[in-house]
């Protein structure tokens, strides 16, 4: 049987089973959410009204046995931007809708009723709707366990905490992974979408299922070897992820003075060292645990791990490097196991960790709290935040809106949300990705730090203008189009550099659809899709002049190397001109 | 005449090495010089990312008095 968009209406309370119109056929992951958003979504409604719709779609490639395959994109209107959001998500419900049929699964309207939350299943040919208040003002892993207790199989489960049923715009959609722990659907205030639905959960049977039909199985299982192999083989994601994970980056991006710190006051952090991927791989030496965990089945990067604590009880795990910026080098907190037990807790509410962490950094800057005190910040989250208390509901709102609330001028927010990570006026190409990206400030949507600092891809030197605009095209294009097939972006380090690994992923889907895609194809499909989200943001109000960097950028001198952001209006429309 | 050089390692290269080393080397020396004394090669995890002063440089640079020197095999993440 054919691939079916399976469409749920909150308003009433029923669902539907469609058939695929043919323009969306060749369409999966971020470029089908943004297609469907844009088709049936009014660029002006309220996110958090009934005119928004949440639009989940596995990727193309997504349960197949091509490695990495397992990512599945969420798409609606950002109530934190205001614009366009696709957010990307490993776990395990990417390979279970796609073996189910199920192409997308779109979400509208809202209950009459909104006395209560409820539980969306998804099974073979149906959808059950159900009231849950036995879950309302529970958080993410009470979830699980219920689900888990309900179902007593592995089913996938994506869900929101206290602060999504609160639809504050820190909150994100968290979903269940191989290990029975979460992953975040993270940025632009999903979780808010979610919460203003009346959702608390939705489950998808991973049992009644179909396997996934190729076209040219064998063709299939050839590609396959190579783009594994090409993952294998490439020194980023063979080696150095698995290793260390993603915190790996602390040091480098310290070394270049890029590491934003004490919001966004230097390059260079004076915790680098207490909070590297280098020191958390010691850690996990010592106190076991591990430093491999994959985020989604069929994943051979690894780049995820467990990490405990110094009696060997397990802290968190999904320890990523820029939740650990946002706690330890913008907000300063020095001790690495403090930042671990944020991170759990986060999990549990389901908060987006950037958003959040670069809010508190700015917060220093409100008087509410100092730098490095890691105490406080868990307080502020476990008893302000996800209590809802008026000082939580502020944090919870982000960073520009605390920036407003506090008449504070220094707000590193693009498109109103916050800045990942990597500073803008130190590696411009990452900057050109955070100005003209739809998403707002997002570092995933066009990863330049690879050219600019890693060396993978060429080298264009981070300090200087010349060649940014070019790359953080390139990079979007081809990120958009990656981001359609399923695969986790890291496979980005193996096509940029192994002439090996690009093809490979286009024999894949050639085989699997039977088609005969080139490499122009799939670089059109990456235009077509950045076009797409660029007219809706237009339509939504968003135009140029909220493709800019936030002001104190350009007048105040970033140390270690002085740098400032520089580009022209000029310069930075010039992205569009494709 | 000899100049004061602070070398750092990171990643993997700090196994069986050192973090941060204070070190005096003589005049003319270069990355590519402390590489080879330090057994980075081509064939054992070779060079990702060398910095001077926190830019970016070259394994032929001319090391001056008071450099720091970082040394990175091939990182990413994201």
């Amino acid at each position: 049987m054919a691939d079916m968009i399976y469409r749920v209406n909150m308003a009433d309370l029923s669902f539907k089973i469609e058939e695929v119109p043919a323009d969306w056929m060749g369409l999966g992951g971020r470029g089908l959410t943004s297609t469907i958003v844009a088709a049936e979504v009014d660029p002006e409604c309220h996110a958090l009204g009934p005119n928004n719709k949440m639009v989940f779609a596995p990727g193309l490639l997504s349960g197949t046995s091509a490695a990495n395959s397992g990512r599945n994109s969420l798409g609606a209107k950002s109530p934190l931007t205001g614009g366009i959001k696709e957010s990307n998500v490993g776990g395990t419900i990417a390979g279970v809708m796609a073996k189910l049929g199920v192409k997308a699964l779109i979400i509208e309207g809202i209950p009459e009723d909104d006395s209560t939350f409820y539980h969306l299943h998804v099974s073979k040919d149906s959808v059950i709707i159900e009231a849950v208040p036995e879950l309302v003002g529970k958080d993410n892993y009470f979830v699980l366990d219920a689900m888990k207790e309900k179902y007593n199989k592995k089913v996938a489960v994506m869900t929101i905490g206290r602060p999504g049923e609160m639809k504050m715009l820190v909150s994100n959609i968290s979903v269940r992974d191989p290990k029975g722990k979460l992953r975040s659907h993270g940025r632009g205030g999903l979780g808010a979408v979610m919460g203003s639905k009346k959702i608390k959960c939705i489950t998808v049977d991973a049992e009644k299922y179909k396997e996934v039909t190729y076209a040219d199985s064998d063709k299939f299982k050839e590609a396959s070897k190579v783009f594994t192999k090409a993952l294998q083989d490439n020194p980023i994601s063979g080696e150095g992820l698995p290793a260390f994970g993603t915190n790996v980056l602390v040091n480098i991006i310290n070394e270049a003075g890029g590491l934003p710190s004490h919001n966004f006051r230097s390059g260079n952090s004076a915790n680098a060292e207490d909070i590297c991927g280098e020191t958390m791989a010691e850690n996990i030496k010592e106190r076991g645990g591990s430093t491999t965990h994959g985020c989604h089945s069929g994943c051979v990067i690894q780049c995820s791990q467990t990490y405990n604590d110094k009696e060997g009880n397990y802290l968190t795990s999904g320890f990523e490097y820029e939740m650990i910026w946002a706690f330890g080098a913008n907000l300063g907190i020095d001790d690495l196991d403090m930042i671990a037990k944020i991170d759990a807790l986060m999990d549990d509410l389901g908060v987006d960790a950037i958003e959040l962490g670069v809010c508190l950094g700015l917060a220093v800057d409100a008087g509410i709290l100092e730098y490095g005190d890691g105490k406080e910040t868990y307080r502020l989250i476990k008893d302000e935040l996800a209590n809802g208390t008026p000082i939580g509901r502020i944090l919870g709102s982000g960073t520009g809106n605390l920036g407003k609330i506090y008449g504070l001028v220094r707000v590193p927010v693009i498109k109103n949300q916050a800045i990942p990570a990597y500073e803008p006026r130190a590696i411009k190409g990452q900057g050109i990705t955070y100005v003209t990206t739809p998403m707002g400030a997002d570092h995933t949507a066009g990863y330049a730090v690879a050219t600019n600092i890693l060396n993978t891809g060429g080298f264009i030197d981070p300090l200087k203008k010349e060649g940014q605009v070019e790359l953080a095209r390139n990079l979007q294009i081809a990120s958009a189009a990656v981001d359609s097939t399923g695969m986790c972006i890291f496979v980005a380090f193996p096509a940029l550099d192994d002439p090996t690994c690009l093809p490979a992923l286009i024999d894949m889907l050639n085989a699997r659809f039977g088609i005969a895609l080139t490499g122009d194809d799939v670089v059109n499909l990456g235009s077509t899709i950045l076009k797409t989200e660029r007219a809706f943001n237009i339509k939504a109000g968003l135009n140029s002049a909220d493709d800019r960097a936030p002001e104190f950028m350009k007048y105040e001198k970033l140390p270690p190397h002085d740098a400032v952001w520089d580009f022209t209006n000029e310069e930075i429309d010039e992205f569009w001109n494709f | 005449m000899n100049v004061n050089i602070t070398l750092k390692l990171f990643a993997q290269y700090r196994d069986d090495r050192f973090k941060v080393e204070e070190r005096v080397y003589k005049c003319g020396t270069t990355p590519q010089d402390i590489m080879d004394e330090l057994g980075i090669t081509e064939h054992m995890l070779p060079l990702g990312v060398l910095m001077v002063n926190s830019k970016h440089g070259k394994e032929d640079y001319v090391l001056q008095e008071g450099d720091i020197l970082s040394l990175f095999p091939k990182v990413g993440g994201g």
